[in-house]
């Protein structure tokens, strides 16, 4: 098989390219733990109302000054609808679904989660700067899937 | 030995109307979704609502089932049985199987479309469990499948008869691609069908829950492929019809055997990407089948080699040299050179985008975004869906004898499209770094700044999705014409493929598609077998299911 100097050139080119893009992004899982939200927890979908912590959405503090957000997707409404947290707090959200799958995006950051009825989704993230972040259901659920907001805002 | 002495057999015209057929529901499908598309884009920025009986997600859903599969799909069958029946000689050639295919088919995407305008299907074309709609939804898509199974089953007899003529001989280079295909989508498929094994008796009610995870990676198993089922389809007519109407030979017919076995291989263990974003699945596995879905780019860096070739040989053989001499030589007069050539380039940013889209933890920035919108418009709507409507000016008049009814609408036609899909993507990919979400209705969530932000971009969007539709008419007014007001040639077929250069062969191992399906197999069995006895020792809970629109 007769392959031309130039493509075995351009071949090994590209697949250098890919090699180096692959070792970035695996470095960056390793050694930082840069990984897509692949939490792996299940809950009962029809008895979320009732399992803790999901049975009181909202806002905890951890002892060491960290916070954790609970959510809870319905048709068609996060919550809880209003959360206030102060500058600079790192906050791990859970997020889950009683009915449909839903979408945990928060405006202007990475959190960025699908949130299937049946899995508790999870991502962390650092709030260093004030404002009022919407939040939006962005996986298509229904008739009033664009009414699915809320608000996070960051003092 | 590379056989040449079969390409491009006159069909008869009972063969023809077996290809036609498929093309006329291909653009059926194609005019009704792009209009579809037009009144979504329009509708996204905020001009006007569409009405509770014609909603938005409804029309959403008919446009996304009636491009990405109904379109693409018939238009690929057609496009297959062309290339297997005009270089494969089989003189006592049945049509039976080939028709009872496009039967199947047909019936499966009416009832499918029936379901989904009527407002019992309002899932999107990925019908993400536990949204439950008509179980004849399920059905129809299910048959719409079957249907291209039959189309798969019907090369097959048609290498087998090869194979009983010619002995060991390579089938021709058109017919293998198309082989090769059919092979990629026959397994990717499968996924979907078991999919639908679950889906299907839930909708009726005769179980009673579903688990939403497992259909959700089944779905994506196969909604990856698709996506190179679609660009295979466009890379028949870039490898084969390209340097035929350039006058020169195929640039490398061993290493174009090479590039589609590779697509064989490649493009089934890759479904996770698209749910990186998902829980429950680790975020090992999400790894390996990132490094899987990079592995692409060396097919998809040969094509480009061999398609750059093909233009510099072409320049070359007009005395030209040099990118400018490469790019005038290019025939820009022939519309069907012009869209395809264009096609290519919106390819290149489409490629770009996907390496984002690939690339892991940088996903996060743009999932379930309007870039993901962008990006599939312009790989499906770019150089899939403009190259075979600039394909179409030439499949036409050799399919039905007659020229194309207007040259210069159809130059115009193809650089509208460009325009258009470059203007909407654009905008799109914008707006889904801004964070609009995809797939919603009304983006004023109550006039949040956020919200505020996407509007010049919808707008844009709009505007790039008007001109698009504008290309759209030209289209369909030039098919209707040709085949109704087309001036009578009883020339030589049109639609030429590219002879392969003496001696251009690959080696033995290549031509052996059954070894590849089977590496094939045990690749997917490598790339799944995590994720899903993962997912079954998670103990999922099952979910009932609603009708939330």
């Amino acid at each position: 098989m007769h392959v031309h100097r130039y493509e075995r050139l351009w071949i090994w080119l590209g697949s250098a390219t890919m090699i180096v893009f692959f070792v970035v992004l695996a470095g960056m899982s390793v050694a930082e733990g840069i990984n897509p939200p692949s939490h792996i927890q299940t809950i009962d979908p029809s008895k979320v109302g009732s399992t803790p912590p999901f049975d009181h959405p909202g806002l905890r503090r951890l002892p060491d000054g960290s916070y954790e957000a609970y959510y809870v997707g319905r048709i068609f409404s996060w919550s809880p609808a209003q959360l206030t947290i102060p500058r600079g707090a790192t906050v791990t959200f859970y997020a889950t679904s009683t009915d449909v799958v839903h979408g945990f995006a928060i405006n202007g950051t990475d959190v960025n989660i699908e949130v299937v009825p049946g899995w508790v989704s999870s991502m962390s993230h650092t709030f260093d700067h004030p404002g009022d972040y919407l939040i939006i259901c962005n996986q298509y659920c229904g008739a009033g899937h664009s009414s699915m907001s809320a608000h996070i805002v960051v003092q | 030995m590379i056989a040449t002495d079969s390409l491009n057999i006159k069909l008869r015209p009972a063969e023809r109307g077996v290809v036609l057929a498929h093309l006329y529901v291909a653009f059926t499908a194609f005019g009704l979704g792009t209009l579809f598309g037009l009144l979504q884009t329009v509708a996204r920025s905020g001009a006007f609502t569409l009405p509770s009986f014609f909603d938005y997600y409804r029309v959403l859903t008919a446009h996304g089932v009636l491009l990405a599969i109904v379109f693409t799909t018939f238009f690929i069958c057609g496009l297959s049985t062309l290339a297997v029946y005009q270089t494969i000689p089989n003189p006592q050639r049945k049509l039976g199987v080939a028709w009872t295919a496009w039967w199947i088919m047909l019936i499966g995407t009416a009832m499918a479309a029936v379901e989904i305008l009527a407002g019992n299907a309002s899932v999107l074309y990925t019908f993400y469990a536990p949204m439950k709609a008509s179980p004849y939804f399920y059905l129809g898509a299910t048959l719409l499948v079957v249907g291209t199974w039959v189309v798969f089953l019907d090369i097959l007899l048609n290498v087998r008869v090869w194979k009983r003529e010619r002995g060991g001989e390579p089938i021709p280079l058109p017919a293998f691609m198309a082989l090769a295909t059919f092979i990629m989508w026959f397994l990717a498929t499968i996924g979907v069908a078991i999919e639908m094994l679950y889906l299907i008796p839930w909708a009726f009610g005769w179980t009673p829950s579903i688990d939403v995870l497992l259909t959700r990676m089944y779905f994506w198993y196969f909604g990856h492929p698709l996506v190179y089922f679609w660009i295979l389809g466009a890379y028949v007519i870039w490898y084969a019809i390209v340097p035929a109407i350039l006058k020169v030979p195929v640039f490398s017919d061993a290493l174009t055997r090479v590039a589609f076995v590779a697509f064989i291989v490649l493009s089934l263990p890759v479904g996770l990407h698209h749910e990186f974003s998902d829980p429950g699945i680790s975020s090992t596995w999400k790894l390996l089948q990132t490094f899987l879905t990079l592995l692409v780019v060396v097919p998809s860096l040969m094509t480009a080699f061999a398609l750059f070739a093909t233009f510099e040989e072409n320049a070359a053989a007009k005395g030209r040299k040099g990118f400018v001499g490469i790019v005038r030589s290019i025939p820009w007069n022939d519309p069907a050179m012009a869209g395809i050539t264009l096609a290519m380039i919106l390819f290149i940013f489409g490629g770009f985008g996907g390496i984002v889209n690939a690339s892991y933890s940088m996903d996060a920035m743009v999932h379930n975004t309007m870039w993901i919108v962008g990006h599939f418009h312009i790989t499906v709507g770019g150089p899939v869906a403009l190259t075979f409507l600039a394909a179409t000016y030439r499949l036409l008049p050799s399919l039905t004898g007659r020229r194309v009814w207007s040259e210069s609408l159809a130059r115009a036609q193809v650089w509208l499209w460009f325009i258009g899909m470059s203007v909407m993507s654009l905008a799109m990919h914008v707006e889904g770094l801004l964070g609009a979400p995809r797939r919603t209705a009304d983006l004023s969530y109550g006039g949040a700044a956020a919200a505020q932000s996407w509007e010049p971009w919808t707008l844009l969007a709009a505007g790039g999705g008007t001109v698009l539709f504008l290309s759209v008419l030209a289209f369909l007014t030039n098919v209707v014409m040709t085949l109704t007001k087309g001036e009578r040639d009883a020339g030589e077929s049109e639609f030429a493929f590219a002879p392969s250069r003496p001696g251009d062969a690959a080696p033995q191992l290549f031509q052996r598609l059954g070894f590849w399906t089977a590496l094939a197999v045990v690749v997917v069995i490598f790339a799944y077998a995590g994720p899903l006895i993962g997912h079954y020792s998670a103990h999922p809970f099952e979910v009932p299911g609603m009708r939330t629109w």
